[in-house]
């Protein structure tokens, strides 16, 4: 479980190794405030996501998972895409809610964030690597949790770093987005050390 | 027809879904390490985006602006299925090698930032040309990117070994770090300095000038 969160949130990097969540990842990644709030809430949509995704797979869309009611050739595994899909704007939708009615304070602080959330691949393709590699259950929520911890650390350390360069003299054709570029590849370079660290 | 064919055009270098819009950056890395999954990642994508305009344009009048998103989004998703269903039957292997990332076409940014920016305001034929204009140049930007890390990481092109690497008795010596996943980030950051070093009109400003730029403009 640990080693599984761990192998998550650096080895395989959904940010810096798969690049998953791009768009996002160079688009708020100017300030540390905000890429602190963008980062708690993949997060929490991705601890919960994952798992939730996990048990539709295996209980509705999986083949024989209608053998109980006499189908047991039924194979919806095709429809997965627009399932977990589904499951993650409602997700989001249901966050969003709760958040403004219970904890209107911590609303304010991620509340623009939260539709950002549902184009952001880095949790669709974290449910559908979960499918792809049969993870349990209890494999699945580590992973969710590990993940986005490991996305949210990308992010905020993209933004520290930007936060650091504002003054630096950047060739005029890089500034913004090329630099953001090559930073996430410096990154992305010390991340890839990761992967020769034998978990136990 | 000029008019068409500008529009068709256009995507491509001056207004380019990745290096200008930064649009679908997601994918453009992560399938770049060989040509060939580039290229049906390519084609995959401009039949999901140009099919996926059509659609969402003929319904536009009849789609509430309330839940437009997530209308969008199921279109889209409806149609990826359609590509994984077909890559699946015809090229089981692209489909694994490719692995999620064909069905991460539904959360591209630059599908659903088409359809919302171009498609809902315009009839079809132009949506049509729009999204193969942004398929091109988002086509345009990942087989280079593929190319040069496939010709310099592994010597080959397509899997046809062009330079003959030290491993089989040549003298080439592949450049591991073309494979990494960094070396995608430097190459796409090089691409957007050639691009905007050519078209200055795209070059961002900074917040504060520094006190060098300030004299060398005075001079």
């Amino acid at each position: 479980m640990i080693d599984l969160f761990l192998q998550a949130a650096f080895a395989e990097n959904l940010a810096l190794s798969l690049f998953l969540g791009m768009c996002t990842f160079l688009a708020v990644s100017s300030r540390v405030d905000t890429a602190l709030g963008l980062g708690a809430a993949v997060i929490v949509v991705q601890s919960l996501t994952v798992p939730i995704n996990h048990v539709i797979y295996t209980y509705l869309l999986e083949q024989g998972a209608w053998a109980w009611v006499g189908l047991p050739d039924l194979d919806l595994r095709f429809l997965k895409f627009i399932s977990f899909i589904g499951v993650i704007a409602a997700m989001v939708q249901i966050l969003e809610m709760v958040l403004e009615s219970y904890v209107p304070r911590l609303h304010g602080a991620l509340g623009i964030f939260l539709p950002l959330i549902t184009v952001n691949c880095a949790i669709l393709g974290a449910s559908l690597f979960i499918v792809e590699r049969n993870y349990t259950f209890a494999q699945s929520v580590a992973y969710g949790a590990g993940s986005g911890a490991g996305w949210a650390l990308a992010v905020i350390a993209l933004a520290a770093i930007r936060e650091r360069i504002r003054y630096a003299d950047v060739p005029a054709g890089l500034r913004g987005l090329g630099m953001s570029f090559i930073l996430a590849g410096l990154m992305s370079l010390g991340f890839t050390a990761f992967g020769g660290i034998a978990l136990p | 027809m000029a008019a068409s064919l500008r529009q068709l055009s256009e995507p491509i270098v001056d207004n380019n879904p990745i290096t200008v819009q930064i649009l679908g950056v997601c994918s453009a890395l992560a399938v770049t390490t060989s040509l060939s999954t580039a290229l049906v990642m390519c084609v995959a994508l401009t039949v999901v985006l140009a099919s996926s305009n059509v659609v969402i344009s003929v319904v536009r009048h009849h789609i509430p602006r309330s839940i437009r998103l997530i209308l969008q989004i199921t279109i889209i998703a409806s149609l990826v299925i359609v590509v994984d269903q077909v890559l699946q039957a015809y090229a089981f292997a692209m489909s694994k090698r490719l692995s999620v990332f064909v069905g991460l076409i539904i959360t591209n940014c630059l599908v659903l930032g088409r359809a919302e920016a171009f498609a809902m305001q315009n009839p079809p034929w132009p949506s049509f040309l729009d999204g193969v204009g942004n398929g091109l140049g988002y086509s345009a930007v990942l087989t280079t990117v593929a190319a040069t890390r496939e010709f310099l990481g592994a010597g080959a092109l397509l899997g046809y070994p062009l330079l003959p690497s030290v491993r089989e008795g040549g003298w080439y010596q592949p450049l591991e770090l073309m494979l990494l996943p960094s070396s995608a980030f430097f190459l796409l950051g090089l691409a957007v300095w050639a691009v905007r070093s050519r078209h200055h009109g795209q070059i961002e400003t900074t917040e504060f000038a520094l006190r060098s730029q300030v004299l060398r403009e005075d001079r």
